[in-house]
Formats: C-alpha cells, sequence, structure tokens
C-alpha cells in the first residue's frame, strides 16, 4: 500500500492544491468545460488572454490540424478586460476554481493598464503576463523574442500591481537564448514562468496554393512540440532552479506531465489535448499521481526538476 | 453549474452498423440515453484513428438521426462522407467498434409551436439531418416540402424511410444525373410562393446557405441554417469555428459555430465578412 502523493504545488506565494492547471487560450474563460468536470478539481483556470479592448482576433480559418498538432492563428479574441472582470471572474470564484488572469497588450503600457484594472480584484491566485502570443498583428510585437522589452513590460507590470499578486511572465520558445530571456523579466520581478507558448508555424493550402491560415502564420501547439517544452524548462530550470515553472506545451498524458515536471516544472498546463478529449485535464492529474507513487515520491515537489540530479541512479 | 454545453456527454460507444449509401457511409451508434436529449441540429463530436493516432482532434458530424427502441436502446445515425484521413477512418470502422464521442452538441433547429409549412433544404450530405428534423416535424403538424441538390447523383442522400415524412421531395444535380438538372435556389421563390413556406430549414455548403439568405431576404421567411466552419473541439474553447454575427444591438461579433451553431438564424449571419473581420470594436 503506497501513501498518496501529496500533489500541492506553489508558484510564487500561490498555493494550488493540484500542480494540473488549463492553459491560457485554450479553455475560453472555464464555462465550457465545466460540464465535463468540476472546475475546483484542477489547480487553477488560467483563462484566455485579455487585452484591454474587445476584440475580434483575426479572420478564418483559424485552425489546421498537422501531423500531432494544429496550428492557430485565433489573434486574441475577447471580450476585453473590463467585460472579462464583470462576468467571467465572478462566475470562476463561486464555482470555487482558483483563478490565474491571463492579460495581453500591443504596447508596454497597456500590460500596466491591465495590471491595474487587476489590483482591486479580490480572489485571483496569480496573473500571467502573456507577451509571447505570436498572433499578434505584427510579429514585431511578440515581446518575449526582445529581452529589453520583455524586461519592460514585466517591470511596468510589477509596478503597478504591487508585491503581492505573483506574475507568471509567458515566453516563447522562438529565440535563441532562452535562459537570458527568463533572467531579464525574472530581475524585473516576475515570479514565476509560463514555458512555452506556441512554436510560429505555416501551413500551405496545396490546392489554393497559398498559405492556408487567414493569418498566414499560426502557432503549432499539441504533442508535435512537446520536446521543445521539455528542452526550453529543462534549459531554463538548469539556469534558474529557485523560479518556479509552469510548463506546458504538447502535454496529453500522465507520463507527458511527468516529463516537465521532471524538467523543472512545477505546474503543468494543459491546452489542446483539451481540444481533443474535454476531461484531459481529470486523466491526466491521476495519471500523474500514479505514476509519481509508482517511482516513490511522497509529494510533487521532491519530482521537479529530478532529472537535473547529479551522477547516480 | 454548466452553461454550455449543458447536455453532452463523453462516452465510449459502439458502432452497430456501417453501410455504404451512395457516396456515404450509413454509421449507426448505440448511445444509450444520449438519445434523450439529442435534437434535430446537434452534432457529435469523435475521436479518430485510435490511440496512437496522429490525428489530434475530433471529428464533428450532423446527427442524422436518433431513435430510441427497445432491441437496442439509444441509436444514433449519422451520414460520413470519406473526405479527409479522420472522415476515412471512421468510414472503416465495422460493427462492434467502439468510439470516442461526445454529444449533443451545438444548437438545434426551432420547432414551431403551430402547424407551419415547412420547407427543408440539403445540399449533399448536408440532408443528413433534415429526415430526423422532418420527422419531428410532421409529428407537430406541419406540411414538409424537401429540396435536395449535389454536384452528381451518388451524392444525393435520401434513403426510402427518410421519405415518409415529406410532402413532397425534389431533387437537383449540376450534371443532371439525378432530378432536375440545375442548383436548389433556382426556382426558391416560385416554390416558396406556391406552398406558402413559412419556414426555411437549411444544411449544406455555405455557399448555399448563402444563396437561399439573399434569395429569402425580401419575404416573410424565416430562415434556419446549420453552418458548416472547421473545428478543432467543438465545445466552445478553441475559438477556432467563428463567424461574423449580427446580434440584437446591431453589433457584429464573431460567434462560435459550435456552441451558437450550428443551427442559426441565416439573415443574422454576415456572409459577406466570412474568412473576413468586421470593423474594429
Amino acid at each position: 500500500m503506497t501513501m498518496p502523493v501529496d500533489m500541492s504545488t506553489t508558484l510564487g506565494n500561490a498555493w494550488f492544491p493540484s500542480p494540473i492547471f488549463t492553459a491560457s487560450g485554450c479553455a475560453s474563460s472555464g464555462k465550457e468545460l465545466a460540464q465535463f468536470f468540476p472546475l475546483k478539481d484542477i489547480g487553477a483556470v488560467v483563462t484566455k488572454s485579455v487585452m484591454t479592448k474587445p476584440r475580434h482576433g483575426r479572420p478564418t480559418p483559424r485552425m489546421a490540424e498537422t501531423p500531432s498538432g494544429m496550428l492557430n492563428s485565433i489573434g486574441l479574441q475577447g471580450p476585453g478586460i473590463d467585460a472579462f472582470l464583470a462576468n467571467d471572474v465572478p462566475w470562476l470564484l463561486e464555482q470555487k476554481a482558483r483563478v490565474i488572469v491571463s492579460i495581453a497588450g500591443e504596447t508596454i503600457e497597456e500590460y500596466s493598464t491591465l495590471a491595474r484594472k487587476l489590483r482591486s480584484i479580490s480572489g485571483i491566485s496569480a496573473v500571467e503576463v502573456n507577451i509571447s502570443c505570436p498572433n499578434v498583428e505584427n510579429r514585431g510585437l511578440v515581446f518575449a523574442c526582445d529581452p529589453d522589452a520583455s524586461r519592460r513590460v514585466i517591470d511596468g507590470v510589477r509596478k503597478t500591481i504591487g508585491g503581492e499578486l505573483p506574475i507568471i511572465a509567458k515566453l516563447s520558445p522562438d529565440v535563441t537564448d532562452l535562459p537570458a530571456i527568463a533572467r531579464g523579466v525574472v530581475d524585473a520581478g516576475a515570479d514565476a514562468l509560463a514555458l512555452i507558448n506556441t512554436v510560429l508555424g505555416m501551413v500551405i493550402n496545396i490546392d489554393s496554393m497559398r498559405p492556408h491560415l487567414g493569418g498566414k502564420t499560426g502557432g503549432l501547439s499539441g504533442p508535435a512540440i512537446k520536446p521543445v517544452a521539455v528542452r526550453a524548462i529543462y534549459q531554463v530550470h538548469a539556469a534558474l532552479p529557485q523560479v518556479p515553472i509552469l510548463g506546458m506545451g504538447g502535454v496529453s498524458t500522465g507520463r507527458d506531465a511527468l516529463e516537465l515536471i521532471l524538467a523543472g516544472a512545477s505546474g503543468v498546463s494543459v491546452g489542446t489535448a483539451s481540444f481533443g478529449n474535454p476531461t484531459a485535464l481529470i486523466q491526466i492529474r491521476d495519471e500523474l499521481q500514479t505514476l509519481l507513487a509508482a517511482r516513490g515520491f511522497a509529494t510533487l515537489s521532491q519530482a521537479v526538476g529530478y532529472a537535473h540530479r547529479e551522477e547516480g541512479p | 453549474m454548466a452553461t454550455i454545453n449543458k447536455s453532452a456527454v463523453q462516452q465510449i460507444v459502439t458502432v452497430l452498423s456501417n453501410k455504404r449509401v451512395g457516396a456515404y457511409h450509413q454509421i449507426l451508434l448505440n448511445v444509450g440515453d444520449i438519445v434523450k436529449s439529442c435534437r434535430p441540429g446537434n452534432f457529435v463530436a469523435i475521436s479518430v484513428g485510435g490511440d496512437a493516432s496522429k490525428m489530434i482532434l475530433r471529428r464533428a458530424f450532423a446527427i442524422s438521426r436518433t431513435s430510441d427502441s427497445s432491441q437496442y436502446g439509444g441509436t444514433m445515425e449519422l451520414i460520413v462522407a470519406p473526405h479527409g484521413a479522420g472522415s476515412r477512418w471512421l468510414c472503416a470502422q465495422s460493427e462492434g467498434s467502439e468510439l470516442d464521442i461526445v454529444a449533443p452538441l451545438g444548437t438545434a433547429f426551432g420547432i414551431p409551436t403551430e402547424p407551419i409549412n415547412a420547407l427543408l433544404i440539403g445540399g449533399g450530405y448536408g440532408s443528413a439531418p433534415l429526415f430526423g428534423l422532418a420527422d419531428l416535424l410532421k409529428s407537430r403538424g406541419c406540411k414538409v416540402d424537401m429540396l435536395l441538390g449535389a454536384s452528381v447523383g451518388s451524392k444525393i442522400y435520401a434513403p426510402m424511410e427518410g421519405k415518409r415524412s415529406v410532402n413532397s421531395l425534389k431533387i437537383y444535380t449540376e450534371d443532371g444525373s439525378m432530378g432536375e438538372t440545375g442548383r436548389v435556389t433556382q426556382s426558391l421563390l416560385e416554390i416558396i410562393e406556391n406552398r406558402n413556406i413559412d419556414v426555411i430549414y437549411s444544411c449544406g455548403p455555405m455557399g448555399m446557405l448563402q444563396a437561399i439568405t439573399e434569395l429569402v431576404s425580401a419575404t416573410e421567411v424565416i430562415h434556419q441554417c446549420a453552418v458548416e466552419e472547421s473545428m478543432a473541439c467543438g465545445i466552445g474553447i478553441c475559438m477556432t469555428c467563428v463567424l461574423p454575427v449580427t446580434k440584437a444591438d446591431g453589433t457584429t461579433s464573431m460567434l462560435r459555430s459550435c456552441i451558437d451553431g450550428p443551427v442559426m438564424d441565416g439573415s443574422s449571419v454576415r456572409w459577406d465578412l466570412v474568412g473576413k473581420v468586421p470593423d474594429s470594436l
């Protein structure tokens, strides 16, 4: 008889009873998945990145399935921060779900404006600062590809929001020196890092002989990018072992989640897997617990970064 | 409490039969109590390719019809065109195979409370959900006429048993290989007038739905159409299947065809903006 594994985890000063979270942009604002499992049964709902104003997003087609993955080009369609805070957050809190609000801006000032709106909202566990969405109008605006812009966004949010609410900076894998960008945002006040956002990709339709997506390029997600996520988490955890990482990228089984945790993730977001399987989060949570127990871990935290240990068994 | 997808369940079901009908496969699933919450217009999302599949997304199919018999319990019928890798896999599943489904999903056709004159228009396999709808409308005392169109005769889906609930059925093919040569829209206004049509229910390619909407815009006819947009999830979380739709307040929003559709009021869809983005909010 094995002892149940303590699955709780922390990101900055926020505590979560389970390490399995939704991924921003893959659970809308939670209502859609609530039919399939109680939202309080997962670590947290990470809401779809919200901007200051309502936004239509990109034209269709917005999606292309690829081998073991998919490309999307949604372009941050959403209701805007005011409607989101008035309608979606109270509903999630009523469900006793823990909530991580993800924000996205087109300018450094927009992130600070969003942070100011969040400061007065009680009950949310953390803020994810999405500086790496690949579907903004101008690819040049991907802050997370520019170390200086990344730092300035996080610095602005930290100064606006004060010291209490944990800041999770969401980074892009499409950079040359990810640990350097990670170090920059941590120095600017990020408490944790979300790794990885989608990988920029393209599909060409061989009938029209043009890019298939309305937005031409899109973000690749799903099992196809899992090795990229494991690598990114491993690299950043090696460089910054004290900084908690919310890992994500192609996780669809408990084994996948365990890989990310061994690489250094303290929590794991499940995104695209929910598209194919609305109960994926619950299955992954249960499989992960069994796998940890079978490997003799009494707590989840003992497994975090375990792949980095010194030579030996 | 769920407010979206509120009848949907995820379940492993078995294939009862899989028959080839013209260019399509008629697949019957044993789904148990799910049928109790299925309405004409709803759809089902099915995992394809098995556990080791590189196809990670579900495929959405209109529920053709359901029945609840003492012999088989609840059954659900699908009409599937083996177009892509996912639908070809589904069409290759034999009796006894297990499928992972999520159903019922999406909006249903609105059923009038009074007997009306209904015209059902299907394009290709888009006729599939119309026969179950015809049964229901007939049971409410409605008079049901039907127009079906396709490029060729083998793509007309019109089962014998389905015709019982239909007052008249007219078939059009573009190559003239079955029925009249041409399209379902060519005599539409005449048919509406001659038969005093109150409501059109349609399902088929987007071009057909748009053409019907434009033709009936000058009439009093209500047009309920089941749209087809490519989806990744079917449950409202991926935001890929959006269509520009005018809301009651006159503003246009990108609505999800999986949860705000597939059945929509044709006159509210901004067909001219499909594949584009409305002016900024």
